[in-house]
């Protein structure tokens, strides 16, 4: 039973920390997400120069093989800072279900480990989040005809991983496929969004895609659902890092905020509403690190990351608005940074299916 | 939940879960489930089959008549106590009053008060709170003066619970009267026989025989029974705030125990053609509640393995005190839920007798549970005081 973090975990806290300070610090924030993604790329750079895009990939795939708690650290980071890469899409959702998917994956791989290309994965259609609710579909010739409604940081992405049905129908639980689609495909139509956060999607389109067949066919959705359930721990680290960080700022501004002639944190209520956000953060802090220890295992408990999905998710969202709440009329401003927190945090509260989906798996899993 | 175990631990959880697999009698699990505490001799029972077992006081160092286990082993006893849906040990002795003994007390207290809490001889009650004078114990009025070999004690103590069934209490009392409020208190020990005390039942809104009100007039006690130093009583209390965490990860690793029965209620109860279980909207309600446990429980873990790395948790021990009254009382509510509108079915007025189908089968313990669960965010410092703590300890405000 060991919660606190190795010297060499503790290192990859820091950096994040010195990076996120460095090159997302809360104060040219406003400057940083304006510069789009001339900035983003270089930061992007200068992250694959640091070795965390190969941190989570495979050894064998050509990266370093870092586990969920190396992830868990650094994701800390990107929340406290709230940077806006597509690090979990790109090397922690992506890599896993690109790995032991065949020549082409095996090509992809390295590439994304030292930042030559980005990989995103399209997963959702008109259902939501639903592994099973895929009605794309791929031909015999793996020609894919469907739409993705939503692809987590897919903009500039330059392939994607596709879900598609090779066999049943919309719902049953096999004949889901995977397949790898270059972002210049012909039949491919991109089109591109912003989220309130600052990351970058986009939805698919496909007539008629050619693309190629990655791993077995019409068993994908365990896959899917492993590799998922990497990432969701990979954002719940993010999202404590993230209410921490606004639960730091908010302490730092009851101590200093004058009304009345006092400090408002020597107000009783403020104290407690701080307390009440400071037990959420410790809450998710908690079970965060009991989900990424429990996916270390051979037989991870999915109930249990279900579980945490959804209670991080609530005091994240809680925690962030009562940092907006104390704040009062500047912490609703776009120039202060509890206010970008709370964005992400509504954000991380929909990445990979939202509360009521994973409360649902959750009473799925854990009947008895 | 599982922790990653080392063999020999897996081992140690091996027997504990044998030796709880036939020592819970089934008639005892409903009081269990619902948070209440059982009677008195039966707890003692229980008390006694850890003693024999080697197990009676399994935070304390080996030399005192403890365990002497680590944290790890201390949290797969309690997993295991809770998934046999085994009572909590009465706490008061084993937790409050004996480590203080076996810290400050004399060699003489050591050896005759010790391994009667172990045995279970000895109940103990806290003479503490007086009227006026809850969490804030500096107002405390209750005297002691010497007298020749005596103290003799003169006050008034409030919410003594268990006063009715035990054999001792520990009371606070004023020494002498200094500037500063917190100094001239005392830590005393009192046999509840002692001419001069008397005992009024206060009876809470569960219709349980809980807590009283004690009254002390001119009770004469041998100043022997003085712990420690005069006036250092309140130095005394303190160094069980380090204990306190303990006792509330202890505590908080039972609320398993009620949302199981929550669940077997839901299952019992037809709704038209299915179960409440099966009804998406209580289920959804009792997966929040099952899954805020499971966070809690991971506090739990968190704090225990800091205790194991001999790490400062700081108030992470009044955050699960916090949490866990929040969810008892949440856990409870929704078990009458559960039951519906049988649960005003509080007791049969033309009883035949238990089981008798007059009333559903976890009445009234499930209301008598919610019903006493309001007492957890008061007892021990209330969700307030909680915070208070919370904030200047951890958020320098």
């Amino acid at each position: 039973m060991e919660f606190a973090y190795s010297d060499e975990q503790q290192m990859l806290r820091d950096s994040a920390d010195r990076f996120g300070d460095q090159h997302m610090g809360a104060a040219d924030r406003l400057a940083r997400l304006a510069e789009g993604l001339e900035g983003s790329r270089r930061r992007w750079s200068e992250m694959a120069a640091l070795g965390w895009l190969m941190l989570p990939i495979a050894e064998g795939d050509g990266g370093l093989g870092g586990g969920p708690v190396e992830v868990m650290a650094i994701m800390e980071g990107f929340g406290r800072h709230l940077m806006i890469e597509p690090y979990v899409t790109c090397c922690v959702l992506t890599p896993a279900l690109l790995h032991g998917g065949g020549a082409l994956a095996d090509e992809l791989l390295p590439k994304i480990g030292t930042g030559e290309i980005r990989v995103a994965t399209a997963l959702f259609e008109d259902d939501g989040y639903a592994v099973f609710g895929v009605a794309t579909r791929a031909d015999d010739g793996a020609r894919l005809t469907g739409v993705k409604t939503h692809v987590e940081d897919g903009a500039d992405a330059d392939w994607f991983v596709v879900s598609a049905r090779t066999a049943g129908d919309h719902g049953d639980r096999t004949g889901i496929s995977l397949f790898l689609v270059p972002a210049d495909a012909e039949g491919l139509t991109v089109r591109r969004y912003r989220s309130s956060d600052g990351h970058r999607h986009c939805s698919l389109t496909l007539d008629n895609v050619p693309a190629t067949l990655l791993g077995e066919r019409d068993t994908a959705a365990p896959r899917i659902a492993a590799a998922a359930d990497r990432a969701i721990v990979a954002h719940l680290a993010e999202a404590v890092g993230s209410m921490e960080a606004a639960t730091a700022a908010t302490l730092d501004y009851v101590r200093t905020r004058q009304q009345f002639g006092v400090a408002i944190g020597t107000f009783q209520v403020i104290q407690h509403k701080l307390v009440d956000m400071s037990i959420a953060c410790e809450e998710a802090r908690a079970i965060t690190s009991v989900a990424a220890r429990s996916l270390m295992s051979d037989t991870p408990d999915r109930a249990l990351i279900a579980a945490a999905r959804v209670r991080v998710s609530q005091c994240g969202v809680v925690v962030t608005q009562a940092a907006v709440q104390l704040h009062g009329g500047v912490g609703t401003s776009d120039e202060l940074v509890v206010s970008h927190h709370l964005r992400r945090q509504m954000m991380l509260d929909l990445i990979l299916g939202d509360r009521d989906y994973h409360r649902g798996r959750f009473i799925m899993l854990s009947d008895r | 939940m599982d922790l990653d175990l080392a063999p020999a631990d897996l081992s140690f959880r091996d027997e504990v879960r044998a030796f709880f697999a036939d020592s819970i009698p089934d008639e005892w699990k409903t009081t269990v489930r619902a948070g209440l505490r059982l009677p008195a001799d039966t707890l003692t029972a229980y008390q006694r089959r850890l003693a024999a077992r080697g197990w009676g006081a399994p935070t304390w160092p080996v030399e005192y008549g403890g365990t002497g286990w680590t944290p790890t082993q201390l949290h797969i006893f309690w997993s295991e106590a809770s998934a046999a849906d085994a009572p909590a040990q009465y706490h008061q002795g084993l937790e409050l009053i004996g480590p203080i003994i076996f810290t400050y007390g004399s060699q003489a207290q050591k050896d005759f008060y010790l391994p009667r809490i172990i045995s279970g001889e000895d109940w103990w009650c806290q003479g503490y709170s007086e009227p006026g004078a809850g969490s804030d114990l500096a107002a405390l009025r209750t005297r002691a003066e010497r007298d020749g070999g005596d103290y003799v004690l003169n006050g008034q103590k409030m919410w003594t619970s268990y006063a009715h069934v035990s054999t001792r209490m520990f009371v606070l009392a004023r020494t002498s009267v200094e500037a500063k409020r917190q100094a001239g208190i005392s830590l005393i020990l009192v046999d509840m026989d002692t001419p001069g005390l008397r005992i009024r039942p206060i009876h809470t809104l569960d219709e349980k025989h809980h807590t009283n009100e004690v009254f002390l007039d001119d009770v004469r006690v041998p100043a022997a029974n003085l712990v420690g130093e005069e006036g250092m009583g309140w130095n005394y209390g303190k160094v069980l705030l380090d204990r306190e965490r303990m006792v509330a990860a202890a505590t908080a690793m039972f609320l398993p125990q009620t949302l199981r029965a929550v669940r077997a209620a839901a299952k019992r109860r037809r709704v038209g053609a299915a179960t409440l279980f099966d009804q998406p909207g209580f289920r959804g309600k009792l997966a929040q509640l099952e899954i805020e446990s499971l966070a809690l429980q991971a506090m739990v873990m968190r704090l225990v393995a800091d205790a194991a790395a001999g790490m400062d948790s700081g108030p992470r021990g009044s955050m699960v005190k916090l949490r866990w009254s929040e969810l008892i009382q949440q856990s409870t509510a929704l078990w009458v839920e559960a039951l519906g509108s049988a649960a005003q079915h509080y007791e049969a007025l033309d009883a035949k007798g238990e089981g008798s189908g007059d009333t559903p089968p976890d009445m009234p313990l499930a209301l008598q549970g919610a019903l006493y669960s309001r007492v957890t965010s008061i007892y021990g410092g209330s969700s307030e005081i909680q915070r208070n703590i919370i904030a200047r300890r951890a958020l320098g405000l």
